[in-house]
């Protein structure tokens, strides 16, 4: 086998990282990969530092790539290693320590330096960049309690972490040498608007403000600045944020041909055939690049020109566009923004909503424009300009967006404004343009395929319309040709949910392989995503007739218990209402050293979890907690959970209702049975409302004259206030109600759908024709869920052990005579 | 070496269930299929640790309780697009007894889990 070629990286930043992702994509084997990197962190994502200044992201949250992905390639990484010179003749590079590295081929990704003011004491302690996570940890290092800091530098930068000091507890100011803020980016008119949200978040803001000294406080450190108008400002930290200049210093070093930045050809080659450049460090045709874009693009194009890939394109220098990282202020800024000759301004203004939109146009096309309050149309607005696309026929509309300015407005498609690096999956951190480069690599065409290889929405699935939209737009029109009709259970079937249930109410009670006969399934025994929901299905259409499928349920739901990372269970018996006594507290304390428990929690819904319980003591435990008078709380299941309560009127001054007796004789009456998602209820005494009853799915909230009763709220994921449903004047009128609800839900939503969702799809108005209008029906309901309710204590039901053998039983193994 | 052992009647195997092996290095489960296919596999899934015993079995798969990641029966590999493997055992049924092959020695004679050295 033919030795690989050494590739060597001087920089381990963002722009390096992605050029490295992109060559590994074309040529994962070609290379035998060294990274040097000067800082002592795992490479991050510099861009994201605003974010972990601002506290909205970790340390680790901003890492390019885990460990496991550099192992993967085989890379070898050198971090908080300095390469101090470079031979080009033998090709070594050598670090600090004198110690070499041969290369074939070799990548500067130098990046830059900030530039720090030549003022009289800039080198007192308190006095840093913004530029590493290093400086982050000194800015925080010690207490902020009433500490002063000033920010100089009122561009993108400088206003990033103005704001993150300020939410991290400074008292912030922030100094600017210009009139307007971020000048490069902004015309007075959107700067003033900036100025006057960064006030408002209590930053003050000196702005045509030249600072000439930093103040000493006598003892090494930072006290303050003076300004050039003889106005001081104390500070115990002084942040620097004027401006970078790209770190060519090994590249002049080593006789590179560099100007202001390392002169790079259209595919990031320097004046040395065996040496490339990128990143903030590379100048191309006169121009140096700060922003995120045109830096990753060079990535591209150098992976592509050094694979000599037929797709390799040349650097053109991506028009910038910027946007600020400031959460609650939306900003974007493209192009000639201040116009020119011959330039024309379309403006649209609302002071009051906080809007100001401005394109700048010539001869037709847009060629810049500001957005401030709304930059839901950047993206669009942008590839009209890339494109110079002629707007003349869309021009009395341009400034309302996509959706008044285009035919077949609403099928524009909002992902397209997304930024790439946008992250879309909180729960598996994969951001926009990598659902985008997976859907074109590896060919996609479904939701499923893009969650198997990216793991976007394939956790708690609240991103799935934004996925969807992805893909859709990456696919442009074929998506919708492809995308079936209905959206089927699984791929076992080609039935919607709602279809199969309509069928299972024409059919005769059967068992779960006879109903997948019945309904033509396509496989045997189906997968993992329609059994349970078939299960649940057959349960709720033949309450009486069908007999529970436990191997088609999650192992919670088998084993009646709460499985946990490592593979223990947690066990939560059930405190109607919230209301417990010493009995049962005792009974619980005792399981819990008789059983060496290690973990006992309270719950958020006012119970007690019992966790790391090993499963083969499961039943033991149950027992025990049976013997006490306990039943399963089915912490686990998809069925009624908690219903929490405040204490009400038996001892709250506020109190005008018993919410305890409410929400004991609410869990009563609800607990023992199967819903299609789990169910959460509340009662609160008063409109104070501590029992947070307005985000459960069924909420009851007394008032003086009753109680009203709140449904479709949600506290999880997607936090939803619940929509009132009806004022019921009695205790019973209240359980009739909320158990008409829960039949509703149980007969007509989908399985694996909160209540929340449910609603949103269905509506509100239909919930209240069925339950509040339809007296008649409401009954029905109400007698239907009474049929249903089977409350019989799982735990204590000797099917879980008699229909699976051994469940909580070890096998053994016993020597077996056989010639082998 | 290797050495066959038994592990009781194949009835006391639930079909589209599993049953755990615990030897003193590793944790075997013992899976049954819906038409009676028997595969034993090491019972951490590759992902992150999960006990694959406790998964839903369908088709010739199972699905890791902890995170949902699939491992084929027949070979222990992940499914596709997920990537890594877990170890399998030999497993078959005679006289009505499931038998497992482990390469390791009984201890003694009445050796029931006590073999070592998986």
């Amino acid at each position: 086998m033919a030795k690989k070629e050494k590739l060597v990286l001087i920089g381990n930043g963002p722009a390096n990282i992605k050029a490295l992702e992109h060559l590994l994509a074309l040529a994962p084997d070609r290379y035998d990969i060294r990274i040097f990197g000067a800082e002592q962190h795992a490479p991050y994502d510099r861009v994201q530092l605003s974010a972990v200044l601002a506290a909205e992201k970790t340390k680790e949250a901003i890492r390019l790539q885990e460990p496991a992905w550099f192992d993967q390639h085989k890379i070898t990484m050198h971090l908080g290693t300095r390469i101090a010179d470079v031979d080009r003749v033998r090709r070594l590079v050598f670090d600090e320590n004198q110690r070499s590295y041969a290369y074939d081929r070799l990548l500067l990704g130098c990046g830059s330096n900030p530039i720090m003011l030549d003022l009289p004491g800039k080198d007192l302690g308190g006095v840093l960049p913004f530029r590493t996570l290093t400086d982050i940890e000194r800015m925080l290092a010690s207490p902020v309690a009433g500490r002063k800091a000033v920010v100089i530098g009122g561009g993108l930068l400088g206003l990033e972490a103005a704001h993150g000091l300020e939410i991290q507890g400074f008292d912030v100011t922030l100094v600017h040498l210009c009139e307007t803020l971020m000048e490069m980016q902004l015309d007075p008119v959107a700067g003033a608007m900036l100025r006057g949200a960064m006030e408002s978040r209590k930053i003050k803001v000196l702005t045509q403000a030249s600072t000439t000294e930093v103040l000493h406080d006598g003892q090494g450190r930072v006290a303050g600045i003076r300004l050039k108008d003889g106005r001081q400002v104390p500070a115990d930290l002084v942040v620097m944020s004027v401006g970078i200049r790209p770190n060519i210093e090994l590249a002049q070093k080593i006789g590179l041909a560099c100007k202001r930045g390392i002169l790079v050809d259209d595919y990031m080659g320097t004046s040395d055939p065996h040496i490339d450049a990128l990143g903030e460090c590379a100048e191309h045709r006169g121009k140096t690049f700060g922003l995120v874009a045109p830096l990753f693009e060079m990535g591209k194009v150098w992976a592509g020109a050094i694979t000599q890939h037929p797709d390799a394109k040349p650097f053109e220098g991506t028009t910038t566009a910027t946007r600020l990282k400031v959460s609650g202020i939306d900003l974007f800024s493209m192009g000639r923004f201040n116009g020119g000759p011959e330039c024309e301004e379309l403006v649209l203004r609302d002071s009051s909503l906080g809007i100001y939109k401005k394109l700048v146009l010539k001869k037709n096309t847009i060629v810049g424009g500001i957005l401030y309050g709304d930059v839901f149309d950047a993206a669009w607005y942008r590839q009209l300009m890339l494109e110079k696309r002629d707007i003349g026929p869309i021009r009395d509309a341009l400034l309302f967006g996509p959706s008044f300015a285009q035919e077949g407005a609403d099928t524009v498609n909002p992902m397209a404004a997304m930024p790439a690096e946008m992250e879309v999956c909180g729960c598996n951190g994969v951001c926009k343009g990598s659902i985008e480069k997976t859907i074109l690599e590896k060919g996609l065409t479904s939701l499923d395929e893009v969650r198997a290889h990216t793991k976007a929405s394939a956790s708690c699935g609240s991103c799935t319309p934004q996925v969807s939209q992805i893909l859709e737009w990456v696919l442009g029109e074929d998506a919708a040709t492809k995308a079936p009709a209905v959206e089927t259970l699984c791929g076992c079937t080609s039935l919607s949910q709602d279809a199969i249930r309509q069928r299972l109410t024409e059919l005769e009670p059967m068992g779960m392989s006879e109903a997948m006969a019945a309904l033509g399934w396509n496989t045997l025994d189906g997968c993992k995503k329609c059994r349970p929901a078939l299960n649940y299905f057959l349960l709720c259409a033949f309450p009486d007739a069908y007999r529970d499928d436990i191997r088609s349920r999650f192992v919670n739901e088998r084993v009646h218990a709460n499985i946990q990372k490592d593979g223990t269970f947690s066990v939560v018996p059930r405190i109607f209402g919230g209301m417990t006594n010493p009995d049962q507290l005792r009974a619980i304390a005792d399981v819990a050293d008789k059983f060496s428990i290690p973990t006992v929690k309270i719950t958020g819904g006012q119970r007690i979890d019992l966790l790391g319980v090993a499963k083969q003591d499961l039943p033991a435990v149950w027992a025990d907690l049976n013997a006490a008078g306990m039943v399963s709380g089915h912490a686990y299941g998809k069925a009624v959970r908690t219903v929490k309560t405040c204490v009400g009127s038996e001892w709250c001054r506020f109190g005008v209702q018993d919410s305890t007796g409410m929400g004991v004789a609410l869990e009563h009456q609800t607990w023992g049975s199967w819903t299609p998602h789990k169910v959460k209820l509340a009662v609160s005494g008063c409109p104070r409302n501590c029992a947070e009853a307005t985000i459960k799915d069924i909420g009851v909230v007394a008032v003086d004259s009753g109680w009203e009763i709140y449904v479709g709220g949600n506290g999880g994921m997607k936090v939803r206030v619940a929509d009132f449903l009806v004022k019921a004047a009695t205790p019973e009128a209240v359980m009739e109600t909320c158990c008409a609800f829960l039949q509703l839900y149980r007969e007509e939503a989908r399985y694996l759908e909160r209540t929340a969702p449910w609603i949103e799809r269905v509506g509100m108005p239909y919930v209240t024709e069925r339950i509040v209008s339809d007296a008649a029906g409401r009954a029905a309901l109400f007698q239907r869920f009474r049929e249903t309710l089977d409350q019989t204590d799982p735990w204590s039901k000797q099917g879980v052990t008699a229909e699976a053998p051994g469940e909580f039983r070890p096998v053994e193994a016993t020597p077996y005579p056989m010639n082998v | 070496m290797v050495y066959w052992f038994s592990l009781g009647s194949l009835d006391h195997f639930p079909r589209q269930g599993a049953r755990v092996l615990s030897l003193p290095e590793v944790k075997v489960a013992v899976f049954r299929t819906h038409d009676d296919g028997l595969f034993a596999l090491e019972d951490r899934c590759p992902h992150r640790g999960g006990p694959l015993s406790e998964g839903m079995i369908h088709g010739m798969r199972v699905h890791c309780p902890l995170h949902g990641q699939a491992v084929a029966l027949d070979t222990g590999t992940m499914v596709y697009p997920d990537e890594g493997c877990v170890r399998t055992f030999p497993v078959k049924v005679v006289d009505g007894n499931v038998l497992i092959e482990l390469p390791t020695a009984p201890v003694s004679s009445q050796a029931t889990t006590a073999v070592s050295a998986v």
